[in-house]
């Protein structure tokens, strides 16, 4: 391509009042010593463009082909979400989250119900089953969000056939969610103090008989991608994030691993069931795009084996707490017991109220560290909530990591970043 | 428990190293560092340096209407090293500018950025203090209390002039808000319901 020029012209003709050949001098000098070459340009990149992942508006300063300066425009996907749930209670609530990354909604509920738990101090009391089965969830939704990201990176990278292999994988995954929860996307399922409701009868079989199709799947996928040599023309080296930058920059989850620092919060600072599972943190070299999708590819066989050790943890039990003021009673119990129908009606009007309090509660997301900033006042409403986006900090760091590169790499580092805007703009 | 003991030390650590901090344990788990706006920079470093929290996780506004100092900022700092997690308020009101800390983390000019659209927080030594989130153009400071939660102006598409309009909020019906703290409805603890609450309470301390 020849670069500038043609991009300058895109940008807008000159016109000839703006030709520095045509105009009379100010200071007297001649014309030939004016004349300045411009080889610097700007360009739009989305915010309706195909790679930017959403509503992504890239500004990009660039000289010829490579990047001069990245300046992400963000907030087209700006909701309100904080200021809206201050205004809801702490159950209507819920379904915001899962609207949030709408890639991998059960992690977003899961920060949620966590910290709405600990600041109810009955994050002891939740049952067993409820635990294992968010535990599964989220490793599911672990691996549906791994798939869209590696498969749509790809596509990025030129490659057609991994998102049309991916997108069938993720569609199982989906009727799991629509089993569950009722819901192919928003389930809303996680509760604070357990889950909604049990899983229907016969859904652990079909996860089962999913997870023993699932690795050649995998192998499918990776036999298409890791040694293709066009891929790995299109990531390695490119985006390269050193592990000192990657925590000056804030970064979590599969881009700081990447980077070479094995950090998981699920080994680090465990929560729900993941202290007695078995698995392993996969740890990238380099810090570059192809790290990213390799520790990616590798995070999907350990959730994989999380899931399965799950299921084999799964035994009958109660899924919620008990505490009829915190949980909806039994819907049978509400047809015969006059306490049971009140505590439904005040539940679903009111609401429970949660002890004053603040508390920043975590959960290893899929993109990386999910935080909850909750401030309880005592009502039955959040006070404050704040969400700590994992591809908020992800995204800042376009601006070092694309600098000095094609205007094509650029394209590969934002698929590597896993961005998500429901999240990044909430 | 050996978790308290050592968020304790680690308190009383911060506490003595840094001139005009207070520490707390919230609920027994989570260790909150009040500092003041002068030498707040110099406190991060030491906490970056000294203390090992490498890692600004998350930079946060909260408004409170009835204080004298009206806002909050809110710093989430995490050690990878220690595996530890420190929560820094500082409080400020709308005229005085609290000092950026870009320059310790450079990841905190998004989460600058952030706070000063959704609260007008001011971030002295921040040289990129634009809006993030809301629309170009956009006036006042959504996440303030007193913001109403529809907002001042609604935007559709004029079909006679061919542009976006923007035009003051227009209701169908009004926003209504109940007000579920009202001595009859609303009190945290109901009247003969004591016990289930402090049971509650104090089941989680133990």
């Amino acid at each position: 391509m020849s670069g500038s020029s043609a991009m300058a012209s895109e940008a807008g003709p000159l016109t000839s009042a703006a030709d520095p050949a045509t105009m009379p001098s100010a200071t007297g000098l001649s014309n030939e010593a004016r004349t300045v070459e411009v080889d610097s340009h700007t360009i739009n990149f989305g915010p309706q463009h195909p790679a930017a992942h959403g509503v992504l508006r890239l500004i990009l300063e660039m000289k010829g082909e490579m990047v001069e300066r990245a300046d992400p425009h963000i907030g087209l996907l700006h909701r309100g979400t904080e200021k809206l749930i201050e205004y809801k209670t702490y159950l209507q609530a819920m379904p915001y989250m899962d609207r949030l990354d709408y890639v991998s909604p059960m992690c977003m509920e899961h920060s949620w119900v966590l910290a709405v738990e600990r600041l109810l101090h009955i994050e002891n009391d939740v049952p067993e089953r409820a635990r294992v089965i968010r535990t599964m969830f989220a490793e599911l939704t672990r691996i549906l969000n791994h798939l869209l990201n590696v498969t749509t990176y790809a596509l990025d990278c030129g490659a057609i056939t991994p998102a049309l292999w991916g997108f069938e994988q993720r569609e199982h995954l989906l009727e799991f969610y629509e089993a569950a929860g009722g819901s192919h996307y928003h389930v809303n399922y996680f509760r604070p103090g357990g889950v909604s409701r049990d899983l229907p009868a016969g859904l652990t079989d079909r996860i089962a008989g999913w997870c023993d199709q699932f690795p050649k799947f995998l192998d499918d996928l990776e036999g298409l991608l890791t040694n293709n040599r066009i891929f790995k023309q299109r990531t390695v080296d490119i985006g390269i994030m050193t592990a000192e930058m990657a925590m000056e920059w804030g970064f979590s989850g599969p881009c700081l691993r990447a980077s070479g620092v094995p950090w998981d919060l699920r080994k680090s600072q465990p929560y729900e069931i993941y202290d007695q599972l078995d698995f392993g943190i996969p740890v990238g070299r380099q810090g570059d795009c192809y790290d990213r999708y390799l520790v990616r590819m590798m995070e999907m066989r350990q959730s994989l084996s999380m899931v399965k050790q799950c299921l084999g943890r799964l035994k009958p039990g109660p899924i919620k707490i008990l505490d009829n003021k915190i949980v909806p009673p039994k819907r049978g119990e509400m047809k015969r017991s006059m306490e049971s129908l009140i505590h439904h009606f005040k539940l679903y009007t009111e609401g429970f109220h949660v002890p004053e309090g603040a508390t920043y509660t975590v959960t290893e997301a899929p993109k990386g560290e999910f935080g909850m900033y909750l401030v309880a006042d005592g009502t039955n409403k959040p006070y404050r909530c704040k969400v700590r986006a994992p591809g908020f900090a992800h995204l800042q760091a376009m601006e070092v990591l694309s600098k000095g590169h094609m205007l094509a790499d650029a394209v590969a580092i934002i698929g590597s970043l896993d961005i998500v805007f429901g999240e990044i703009d909430r | 428990m050996v978790e308290n003991a050592i968020l304790a030390e680690l308190g009383e650590a911060v506490q003595a190293a840094l001139p005009g901090s207070r520490t707390a344990i919230e609920r027994g788990a989570e260790l909150v560092v009040t500092l003041l706006r002068e030498g707040l920079v110099e406190a991060m470093r030491r906490l970056r340096d000294e203390f090992h929290f490498e890692q600004l996780m998350d930079l946060c506004g909260t408004d409170w209407p009835n204080r004298p100092l009206r806002f909050e900022v809110v710093y989430n700092l995490l050690s990878l090293t220690q595996n530890r997690r420190i929560r820094v308020v500082v409080a400020t009101d709308a005229a005085t500018p609290v000092p950026s800390i870009a320059s310790v983390w450079p990841c905190a000019t998004w989460y600058e950025r952030e706070a000063w659209d959704m609260y007008g927080v001011v971030f002295e030594g921040q040289t990129d203090l634009r809006r993030l989130l809301t629309d170009y153009g956009f006036e006042g400071h959504p996440l303030r209390k007193d913001f109403p939660l529809t907002g001042h102006v609604e935007v559709r598409y004029d079909e006679e002039r061919k542009q976006v309009v923007y035009e003051p909020v227009k209701l169908q019906q009004d926003w209504r808000n109940f007000d579920f703290l009202s001595p009859w409805e609303g009190m945290t603890t109901l009247p003969g319901d004591e016990k289930v609450h402090l049971n509650r309470i104090e089941g989680g301390k133990a």
